[in-house]
């Protein structure tokens, strides 16, 4: 037995690394690679579609003649840009709203806590979808209703997590010796709070990533020509004999991403 | 007896509750959407060519989008309470007639899917928690990772085209026969069976380190008959907990998969109907998608009760 937890524990370390590496390769892809790769992702050249690899297209061409390489980048920038912004929103008022009620308690955290439930039991990706058909194709209501579904999860967490913190015997201890909320949220609080902001982060990051992949492929995200992952691969799919290479890097770079999340997350 | 009442009371407030919410959402959208109601309405009734402003004007009159907003939406609270959740505005048959074929078709595409999940986890990490860090445990869990990263779409883009490569057709767009449900479910339920798998691992490593395994085998029972007494109901609990979590992507994965192979149920109604615009149906598929939820975390804390006499004190 005492063998099986080392090798667990050895594998939660490797797994950090693994994760990591993972995480940051689509993110430098996503930094970096608009500034490497000069081509434009939109310019079509109708002379050159479904081209093998070259030196102009690293990864060819695909049915319209854009360079994959261009698109897949601009995609990998696009899709963490929008998810990092969805979990940024989510995320600031769900802590701040977590923490308040957590120390305040009364009506608001029972009505806050209510309207979280109601949120959290009709299926995210139902609720982003109603929103995302209020302007189809558009950028700004796949954001809002992605951050409006996640950050019930940070709130709930939150909220849970600050309220076992405060009940411990420290922070008792530091309210009787008359120190500031402020310092309490500080010292005794937050540090809590932290690995559990992590999980949530690198989960969420993963499932707003996948949404708007998801409705891309059913045609209720992002409209073309934009370079979107789930786009790229509904598009490429009647051609998947012709320009295999097309097709397969869209999904590669998303499991890429999620895999390294999602080892990130269960840590 | 008290537990359950409990449990069934809690989930039915939560059931009026997400009544509420999808309806309001559902109403504040439509009024929300870009473009004349009345016009896009006549448009896929009659075809994009076909469609004049007199016709316009005649599904306008026809149900009363000229009325002030304020009694329209009276109107509508009034009939969704009492149940009527109106008629469909494209096809014009009544919204629950349409509805019901397309929920046996969704009911038929998530049972398999979770029967196919509840099939595989269970064997696959109950074989890998018996010896944990052994060969079965380390490809099994690592294999479960892998599925778990890919979402379905993905999956379903890769057996479509598998399917299309190895057998040079595809058997999907038809319901009626177990073929074509075949891929649909199995997009959907493999990612489910490799969390389960992890699950019921972990549960079954729990199990057999727990003291009162350790008793059982010092009682003098053998290690097979200590495994088949404790571990199965034990482990079952994280992993019936656990299912009532992944309902929600299941219910996602729906939709998705739904629209993918063109399966006849109620994601593909949804999608079909926030194209279309059809306020009622938006809000019946919805508040059906909803409620399923509801009804299935109803049903997961009833075998929670079943399952462990803990909770029923």
């Amino acid at each position: 037995m005492r063998r099986a937890s080392a090798f667990i524990e050895d594998k939660r370390s490797r797994g950090v690394w693994l994760g990591g590496a993972l995480v940051a390769l689509v993110v430098l892809t996503a930094l970096v690679g608009p500034v490497v790769v000069t081509a434009d992702p939109n310019r079509q050249d109708l002379l050159h579609v479904l081209a093998a690899p070259s030196r102009e297209a690293l990864l060819g061409t695909d049915h319209l003649g854009r360079s994959v390489l261009a698109r897949l980048v601009h995609a990998a920038r696009l899709s963490l840009s929008l998810g990092a912004m969805a979990v940024a929103t989510a995320a600031l008022p769900g802590i701040g709203l977590g923490l308040a009620t957590a120390f305040a308690g009364g009506w608001t955290d029972r009505l806050l806590t209510s309207l979280a439930d109601a949120i959290l039991a009709v299926p995210g990706l139902i609720l982003v979808l109603l929103i995302a058909a209020l302007s189809p194709g558009a950028f700004w209501p796949l954001f809002l209703g992605l951050s409006l579904t996640q950050w019930v999860e940070w709130f709930r967490m939150t909220r849970a997590a600050s309220r076992s913190a405060l009940a411990s015997p420290a922070v008792e201890a530091a309210r009787l010796l008359g120190f500031s909320p402020w310092h309490i949220l500080r010292r005794h609080v937050f540090p809590d709070l932290l690995p559990l902001f992590g999980t949530l982060g690198a989960f969420g990051l993963g499932s707003a990533v996948l949404a708007l992949g998801a409705l891309g492929f059913i045609g209720f995200g992002l409209r073309p020509p934009t370079p979107e992952w789930g786009l790229m691969m509904v598009e490429m799919l009647p051609y998947w004999n012709e320009a295999p290479l097309a097709l397969l890097m869209p999904p590669v770079c998303l499991l890429t991403l999620i895999l390294g999340l999602q080892i990130l997350a269960r840590r | 007896m008290g537990r359950l009442a409990a449990v069934l009371g809690q989930r039915l407030v939560q059931a009026v509750t997400v009544a509420v919410v999808v309806s309001l959402l559902s109403f504040a959208l439509v009024q929300l959407l870009p473009g004349d109601q009345a016009l896009l309405i006549a448009q896929r009734r009659y075809g994009d060519d076909r469609v004049t402003t007199a016709a316009a004007e005649a599904v306008r009159a026809e149900l009363g989008l000229d009325r002030p907003l304020a009694l329209q939406l009276a109107e509508w609270i009034g009939q969704t309470v009492s149940g009527d959740l109106g008629r469909s505005l494209l096809s014009g048959a009544p919204v629950w007639e349409e509805i019901r074929d397309q929920l046996g078709a969704t009911l038929t595409l998530a049972g398999a899917a979770l029967g196919l999940a509840l099939l595989l986890g269970p064997v696959f990490g109950g074989l890998a928690g018996l010896r944990p860090g052994g060969l079965a445990d380390r490809t099994g869990m690592a294999a479960a990772a892998a599925f778990r990263a890919v979402p379905s779409f993905v999956l379903g883009l890769v057996l479509m085209v598998g399917c299309t490569v190895l057998f040079g057709w595809l058997p999907v767009g038809d319901s009626s026969d177990g073929l074509s449900l075949l891929l649909p479910a199995l997009t959907l339920g493999l990612g489910l069976a490799a969390t389960s798998a992890r699950i019921a691992r972990d549960g079954v490593v729990a199990t057999l380190r727990s003291p009162f395994f350790a008793f059982a085998r010092l009682k003098g029972l053998s290690r097979t008959a200590a495994i088949l007494r404790h571990v199965p109901r034990n482990a079952a609990v994280p992993l019936i907990a656990y299912l009532a979590v992944s309902f929600a992507f299941l219910i996602e994965g729906v939709v998705v998969v739904e629209q993918i192979f063109a399966w006849p149920g109620i994601g593909h109604a949804l999608t079909h109907a926030i194209e279309g615009r059809d306020v009622p149906m938006i809000q019946a598929t919805a508040l059906t998608l909803s409620l399923f939820l509801v009804l299935l975390n109803a049903l997961t804390d009833l075998a929670l009760l079943l399952v462990d006499p803990r909770r029923r004190g």
